[in-house]
């Protein structure tokens, strides 16, 4: 597991053990006052500095000229287009992701066989690839001296510097999420419950839908959500196969680039506080699958005791 | 938990999910990827070498990895701190500030990184409070480190925070009911307990950082030989047409990543198995 693999929290670690053993009440593992208190300066100084200060700034910045302004770069053409490719793009790569996800996760999770731990190598691949390199690939294969350009620009199809190609680079940066959410917790859950299933009469695919669907779907959203987060924010990647054209390949991301670069920061930041939204809805709907999460992991352990 | 290896599956669909699995990862991650190798072999060595030893992408290569070794040591410290505060303190807004850590995953890059240069400019909220000083962040090495401490925090404190949380109180106890102080405790109970753990999120988030793209260009300034990644010597290449040039750098860069991803999940077996070996873990 690499890069954004660590977005993998085993869900109800966090949030679920916070709080609910006073640390300081035993002499054992309780620090004098000043350290306590340095502590706690340096890491929320920290904190805000680096993590709260950028987010505040984009508001900020984006609001600065006033709702008029705000407004308007939003209802721009080429802001709505810029929306629409984006939605475009993470409504196709997030559900190819899903079912890739899934089989993954059955073979992986379900089944013995060599070579298991290689292949979960392979899948996390694209996290520790740059971004920019994630994009290199599909201009090397589409593009005018690629593999397939030649063939394809015969047959008036555009790959590259066209929507397919921003599709394809964002299937790739977000291929892993879903697999890396579910692996993990259908192995934890083992098979005895689909075998009982099965045992029992039922079809593999109702021993899917009635059996492991629901004991994993915490998870699976959790990875949903990421996976779409990304494909919505993604930059490196689609910068790269977009070819920046205003109004056909601009995604938001790239949309809040050319704005900036052309100094139009009141506007760049409008559209930036759209995708700064996002992450926050991202990061509060994360935050409640794992609480459900959480839940209902420990209504099983209560189950099995 | 499920017996070991069996020759007989009750489960069906063995064949058709793996077969699917592969089938997906070979043409949407393997295939392309390998058509970097491909490419790079229409290069002799020689030009492979003259391309990657250049001394613009030398520099690029210094500073990406520079700054990277950097941002992962100071995210380390810090996270640290900051997974050691969440699980042990009481904080107001704690669940919040927690749900925050996450933002660089979540956040787009390039918005970080608009964001981040804006606070750090010469007339920025930070940036003009340094710039009497004499110290430029924004358009200078120290705002690439800048915008990569950012991107990497969460690695750190989310690999950390977990072991901390599963600590049992009693090791503590028992040194300081031994005489330990609370710093002899930390350094040779807690420590050792959270280096591998500590270590892979300081891999992760030099993996990250290595790299990353979004939110470093706007904030980098770009000067050849001062300010420029090597991410971005790929697409300066790939600007020009030159496919091979941007193919031999992204090489370059795939090999060091693919030893890292090694070293990674090295680390993280060593992680897993001191958590496994825990009684009563979470794991």
């Amino acid at each position: 597991m690499a890069a954004a693999g660590a977005l993998h929290v085993p869900a109800g670690a966090v949030g679920v053990g916070i709080g609910h053993f006073d640390y300081q009440a035993s002499p054992a593992t309780r620090e004098a006052n000043w350290l306590r208190w340095t502590l706690l300066t340096l890491a929320l100084g920290f904190f805000a500095v680096f993590l709260l200060l950028p987010l505040v700034a984009v508001f900020f910045e984006a609001l600065r000229k006033g709702w008029g302004t705000y407004l308007t770069a939003l209802a721009d053409p080429d802001a709505l287009s810029a929306i629409r490719l984006t939605l475009l793009a993470a409504a196709i790569s997030v559900p190819l992701n899903l079912v890739f996800g899934i089989s993954a996760a059955w073979a992986i999770a379900k089944f013995e066989f060599r070579g298991k731990q290689f292949l979960i190598t392979l899948i996390d691949l694209p996290f520790s690839v740059s971004p920019v390199i994630a994009g290199l690939v599909w201009v090397l294969i589409f593009g005018a001296q690629g593999w397939i350009g030649p063939w394809a620009a015969e047959h008036d199809l555009k790959i590259i510097f066209a929507v397919p190609g921003i599709v394809l680079a964002t299937i790739f940066v977000t291929f892993p999420f879903v697999a890396r959410e579910l692996i993990p917790l259908m192995e934890a859950q083992g098979r005895e419950e689909e075998e009982a299933a099965i045992v029992l009469g039922a079809s593999g695919w109702q021993a899917f839908w009635r059996v492991t669907l629901p004991n994993v779907k915490w998870g699976l959203l959790y990875g949903v959500i990421l996976c779409n987060a990304r494909a919505m924010g993604e930059f490196g990647a689609v910068s790269v196969v977009s070819g920046h054209i205003r109004g056909l390949t601009n995604t938001l991301p790239l949309h809040v680039e050319i704005l900036y670069n052309e100094y139009n920061f009141a506007a760049a930041f409008a559209v930036a506080s759209i995708l700064a939204l996002l992450a926050l809805v991202t990061l509060a709907l994360k935050t409640f699958v794992e609480y459900r999460h959480a839940i209902a992991m420990a209504a099983t352990t209560e189950q099995n005791q | 938990m499920s017996i070991g290896s069996r020759r007989f599956h009750v489960l069906p669909g063995f064949n058709l999910a793996l077969g699917y699995t592969i089938a997906y990862l070979s043409l949407i991650v393997l295939l392309p990827l390998s058509a970097v190798l491909f490419k790079t072999l229409t290069l002799s060595f020689g030009q492979f070498w003259d391309i990657v030893s250049a001394p613009r992408v030398v520099a690029s290569f210094k500073l990406s990895f520079g700054a990277s070794l950097v941002a992962a040591a100071i995210n380390a410290v810090f996270g640290l701190m900051l997974a050691w505060c969440l699980v042990r303190y009481r904080i107001p807004g704690k669940k919040l500030i927690d749900a925050l850590v996450d933002l660089p995953f979540a956040l787009p890059t390039a918005v970080a990184g608009i964001a981040l240069t804006a606070i750090y400019a010469p007339n920025g909220w930070i940036g003009s409070l340094l710039e009497p000083r004499g110290i430029k962040v924004a358009f200078t090495p120290l705002g690439v480190l800048v915008a990569l401490v950012f991107i990497g925090l969460p690695f750190v404190v989310r690999t950390v925070q977990p072991i901390l949380e599963d600590l049992e109180t009693e090791l503590e106890e028992a040194a300081a009911s031994l005489g330990a102080q609370r710093w002899q405790t930390f350094r040779h109970v807690l420590l050792p307990i959270l280096t591998p753990a500590l270590l892979t999120g300081f891999a992760l988030a030099f993996a990250r950082a290595v790299g990353e793209y979004g939110s470093v260009i706007f904030i980098a300034g770009n000067m050849p030989m001062v300010s420029e990644i090597a991410p971005l010597m790929i697409i300066t290449k790939l600007e020009q047409y030159d496919y091979a040039g941007a193919t031999a750098i992204a090489l370059a860069m795939l090999m060091l990543s693919f030893v890292l991803l090694l070293a990674i999940n090295a680390l993280q077996g060593w992680n897993a198995s001191l958590r496994t070996r825990k009684p009563g873990g979470k794991s």
